[in-house]
């Protein structure tokens, strides 16, 4: 059986129906499965924009093509693919890629700044602004708390041992470049991502 | 990777060792399948690659590989020591390679020695080696280097026949390591080994090449450093690094882990792997001298240590702008010196000791990732406030109320910051092969969730302000730091990604190439490795001129794509590449060129050296520019324990080591318990007889998968693999719920019983060494856990798993520990 990669098959549908019938499919059923298949297609992502993605998983880095919507001025993901132009995945994807629509649109979001006061067994829903003034808070008085700017030798330090950052294997780079740029200026030493764990 | 995913498919020999790609990276693997379908390839006179799989388990990869060597967790050494033994003693490396682009020619100091598992200057007391024993012999006058960092050069024997030769010592170290020896250490039967040895062994000739692929199975050890040294000298014996087809390539399992540890989120070094300087350091100059590779030969370019100021200093002008000056040593005070090791499990050994007040975590959940999950616990209800930016909740935002937890005694105060995924934000990603891929926005933020940099960049907003009203401890570098975008609380990621780059300050040009940077305060760069990524031509990772158009796209047929995307350093795809050609410059396989000389110039990928130096001027540098050899190192004192790969048992293993029983365990590894004055809690095999290692499987990605519906149908619930031989002895069926316990705690969940895994016979056990199979993916949070909440107590797989980390790397040991199991 030849294989029709998704390239072929849209090129296929822009020749016409005619262009189907010469693809030798297997068609035990006796109807034309693939134009089916590129109707269902077609009817899924019609007049939708293509925007260009990389999946969130592993380190392979295979490029996605996301399909949106503009819908009563919301912007809705209809679908995620393989991007078959990729030197890396040539459109392929696993179980897992395939379906990052469900992690991208989930329901199980944290929907706003959530608060856990010590000793308390409830979370609190809070602003933004209250969550970041008392987090700098926090920050300020644990970095002078713990800042040491000489050591017993007199070495000049300039260092804060009681604030730990960790994290950037899943956000961009740019983020993490940023991160490290703000937490060093902090005197931060203790910084970590997944690459030991 | 020095390679890249699709280069994968230019090998002969593909050998894979701690590492499953066919599950954990499906599409990457397609380029191992391709290059065992393409009967080009292959030892001999091809056929297709042979695949060779070197695991405890019998997964999909050694379903397609044409052998599967069951081998026990963590002993690698042994394996690759063997095959090393087999290529010296049987003259089949690569002899101009080995002779001209290693160091096997240099001559080690007297006073160097191995003796009954322990290198020489090795302290008992403070468990840690003087290395100093571990440098080349030199002669003649220093050669020059930069700030200091010079020392004189290396003597050498090209006759490779001096006693303390590195390949005289390397003969010496690997003739332990016979195939009975490593049959013994390993459980792979002599005659399975002496078939992989003899496919292996041909990889030495110039028209073949292999590939080791590995993945956290070889990192994930006490000794994980040395594991990875140990094929990385097999591949330079065989003269492989540096060609199409060959390298030593990681596989990476998170998006953007690779972006990010050379953006250093990581305690050791700043963004392209520069050293976070030390205590004593009083300058940039003595700051270099400690931390550049220094020229150790004549014709050693040594390329980084040469520009190594000129790279801190572009760094520190692009983060201190005007505050970095000439006169302050362009801000050096401004970058903190630690004093000790201040990573992953350093984090929670301090906050033990209760001298850690916060933890910020960021798309990274310490509960489940552990080690020793119940320790890590503990650690965090000893925080005074703990963060968790995140758009789900994870086990470390629920920890407080987690199974088994009193909330009331627990005062860590949390933050659950909702964060953005990664499709409601652009950036790039690169991948395991450094190739570093724009991504758009796709998607508005969801509900009220914002970017991790931009919170991060209004909560340092907020403490610039209280500095500024309330005063405190060295303000000067968050005064100073640089914010030069157009909205500083909401900078564009396209903005940092200009930054990164680096510009000419005397143009306001972006830099096109690292090789300008400049140690006067002229130019910036936010991290060198990425300068030429950001041009005055744009943003280069944005490029997408794919295999829509192979012919214009891949114009060398090599799959280098160089338009497609963009990677580092340079643009180049496959690292080292000097050595993929001979002495002349002409290509080792011509069928499989990296880059050649053509009288003029280097062609093919983006050469990994001067791209007009003539080949034959007696001046020319050697291949490796990178370190101060100029060759690749078979011996390597740059590793805390042991200049060459030795084998070491785990810290909890089912036999004493063979090689020396007195010395099982790596005498340096780093026990954080029992540095700390905490009781160490290491199992031993009369009561723990099992061998445990832990895994992913393709449905999941660690954690966050747990709330991904489909997903969590594929694969609904916490289990252990459990080898049929051993659950008929335990009576434990398929489907029965056993309780698997450590030293440490405990799992309680279901047993799949299976033939994918298997008795070893070892040296030193008279019985089969049994493993028992762990995936990761399972807690007290997710889908899963809340529809089986009766049975989901017990279900954080990295309870088991012990404190301890790799003397240098300080990798736990997830991936070998002693366990037993009963049924419940």
């Amino acid at each position: 059986m030849t294989e029709i990669t998704r390239r072929e098959f849209l090129k296929l549908g822009a020749a016409g129906t005619a262009g189907m019938a010469l693809v030798p499919l297997a068609n035990p059923l006796g109807f034309d499965l693939a134009a089916a298949k590129k109707r269902a297609v077609d009817l899924r992502i019609a007049g939708a924009k293509e925007v260009h993605s990389v999946c969130p998983y592993c380190a392979v880095g295979c490029s996605l093509i996301a399909y949106t919507k503009e819908v009563n001025g919301k912007t809705q993901l209809l679908q995620i693919e393989g991007d078959p132009d990729s030197p890396v995945n040539e459109g392929r994807l696993c179980p897992k890629g395939a379906t990052a629509m469900q992690l991208a649109t989930s329901a199980r979001r944290v929907d706003a700044p959530m608060y856990r006061a010590p000793g308390s067994a409830n979370w609190e829903k809070k602003s933004w602004d209250f969550m970041l003034d008392k987090l700098a808070q926090n920050i300020k008085t644990a970095r002078d708390n713990t800042f040491v700017a000489q050591d017993a030798n007199g070495n000049i330090v300039n260092r804060t041992e009681g604030i730990a950052f960790a994290g950037g294997a899943a956000f961009s780079s740019e983020e993490g470049y940023f991160a490290t740029k703000l937490m060093r200026s902090l005197g931060v030493v203790h910084i970590e991502q997944q690459a030991r764990v | 990777m020095t390679n890249h995913w699709r280069d994968i498919k230019h090998a002969d020999v593909i050998l894979i060792n701690g590492a499953n790609p066919a599950e954990a990276h499906p599409v990457g693997f397609q380029w191992f399948v391709k290059a065992k379908l393409d009967p080009t390839k292959g030892p001999g006179s091809g056929g297709g690659a042979k695949i060779i799989h070197a695991d405890p388990r019998y997964t999909r990869t050694s379903a397609l590989a044409d052998v599967y060597l069951r081998m026990r967790v963590g002993t690698d050494v042994a394996y690759f020591g063997g095959l090393i033994r087999h290529v010296l003693e049987n003259n089949l490396f690569h002899a101009d390679y080995v002779k001209y682009y290693t160091n096997a020619s240099f001559i080690v100091k007297d006073g160097f020695d191995f003796k009954d598992g322990l290198f020489s200057g090795y302290n008992q007391a403070n468990r840690s080696y003087d290395t100093s024993t571990w440098a080349y012999e030199t002669e003649g006058d220093k050669l020059p280097g930069s700030s200091g960092s010079t020392q004189a050069a290396a003597k050498r024997d090209l006759t490779l026949q001096h006693p303390r030769s590195v390949f005289q010592l390397l003969k010496k170290h690997y003739s332990r390591y016979t195939p009975e020896v490593v049959s013994g250490i390993t459980g792979i039967p002599v005659d399975q080994f002496q078939q992989v040895a003899k496919i292996v062994g041909e990889m030495g000739r110039p028209d073949k090449v292999m590939t080791i692929v590995y993945a956290v199975g070889l990192t994930h050890h006490t000794t994980g450093g040395q594991l990875i040294r140990s094929g990385a000298v097999l591949q330079l014996l065989l003269g492989n690094m540096g060609r199409p087809g060959g390298g030593m390539n990681a596989e990476r399992g998170h998006a953007n882990i690779q972006g990010n540890t050379d953006h250093a989120i990581s305690w050791e070094i700043l963004p392209g792997y520069l050293r976070i300087p030390a205590p004593g350091q009083k300058t940039l100059d003595e700051y270099v001298a400690a931390s550049a590779p220094k020229k150790s030969d004549p014709n050693s370019w040594n390329f980084f240590g040469t520009n190594y100021l000129n790279f801190m200093v572009s760094l520190l002008k692009g983060w201190y702008g005007n505050a970095a000056t000439k006169d302050n040593e362009f801000a050096f005070d401004f970058i903190p010196k630690p004093s000790t090791n201040s990573s992953w499990m350093s984090i929670y050994d301090q906050a033990l000791k209760g001298k850690m007040e916060g933890v910020i975590l960021s798309g990274m959940t310490a509960t489940s990732i552990g080690p020793d999950s119940n320790q890590v616990l503990k650690a965090l209800s000893n925080l005074k406030w703990l963060v968790v930016m995140d758009p789900l909740p994870t086990t470390s935002s629920e920890f407080w109320h987690a199974p088994g937890m009193d909330a009331s005694k627990i005062n860590t105060e949390v933050f659950m910051l909702p964060a953005t995924h990664w499709i409601e934000k652009d950036g790039s990603f690169v991948n395991s092969g450094r190739w570093m891929q724009w991504k758009d926005q796709v998607i508005p933020p969801e509900g009220e969730a914002r970017h991790d940099h931009w919170i991060m960049a209004e909560l340092f907003d907020r403490v610039k302000t209280l500095y500024k009203q309330q005063g405190g401890k060295f303000p000067e570098p968050i005064m100073a730091m640089t914010l030069d975008y157009k909205d500083p609380k909401k900078p564009e990621l396209d903005e940092i990604a200009k930054e990164i780059n680096g510009k000419d300050l005397s143009t306001g040009k972006q830099m096109g190439s690292f090789a300008n940077l400049k140690a006067d305060g002229t130019t910036t760069a936010g991290d060198w490795i990425y300068t030429g990524s950001y041009t005055e031509d744009g943003n280069l990772s944005k490029r997408r001129n794919g295999i829509q158009d192979p012919t214009k796209n891949d114009p060398t047929g090599m799959g280098f794509y160089s338009t497609w995307a963009w990677s580092w350093p340079l643009n180049r795809r496959v690292m080292y590449n000097r050595a993929s050609a001979d002495l002349d410059g002409k290509p080792w396989d011509t069928k499989r060129p990296g880059i050649q000389w053509d009288g003029a110039r280097w062609q093919g990928d983006v050469p990994d050296y001067p791209v007009t130096m003539n080949p034959k001027d007696p001046a020319a540098w050697l291949p490796f520019i990178m370190n101060g050899e100029g060759v690749g190192r078979l011996f390597s004192n740059s590793m805390l324990d042991g200049p060459i790969p030795e084998h070491y048992e785990p810290v909890e293993a089912p036999i004493p080591n063979p090689l020396h029983p007195n010395q099982s365990a790596d005498p340096v590894a780093f026990l954080y318990d029992q540095a700390a004055g905490r009781p160490n809690r290491f199992g031993k095999a009369d009561k723990y007889p099992y061998v445990a290692t832990s895994y992913r499987l393709t449905e999941h990605e660690h954690y966050v998968t747990q709330h991904v519906p489909l997903l969590v149908g594929l694969q609904p619930q916490a289990f252990v693999e459990v080898p049929d031989e051993l659950a008929k002895e335990k009576g434990i069926k398929n489907g029965d719920r056993v309780r698997v316990s450590s030293e440490r705690g405990k799992l309680e969940v279901v047993a799949l019983v299976t033939k994918r895994l298997g008795g070893l016979k070892l040296t030193g056990s008279d019985k089969p060494v049994y493993h028992i199979g762990i995936p990761i993916h399972w807690g007290f949070v997710g889908i899963s856990a809340e529809q089986n909440k009766d049975i989901s107590q017990y279900w954080l797989a990295n309870a088991l798993t012990p404190f301890v980390g790799d003397v240098g790397a300080r990798t736990p040991e997830f991936k070998a520990f002693l366990v037993n199991i009963e049924k419940i």
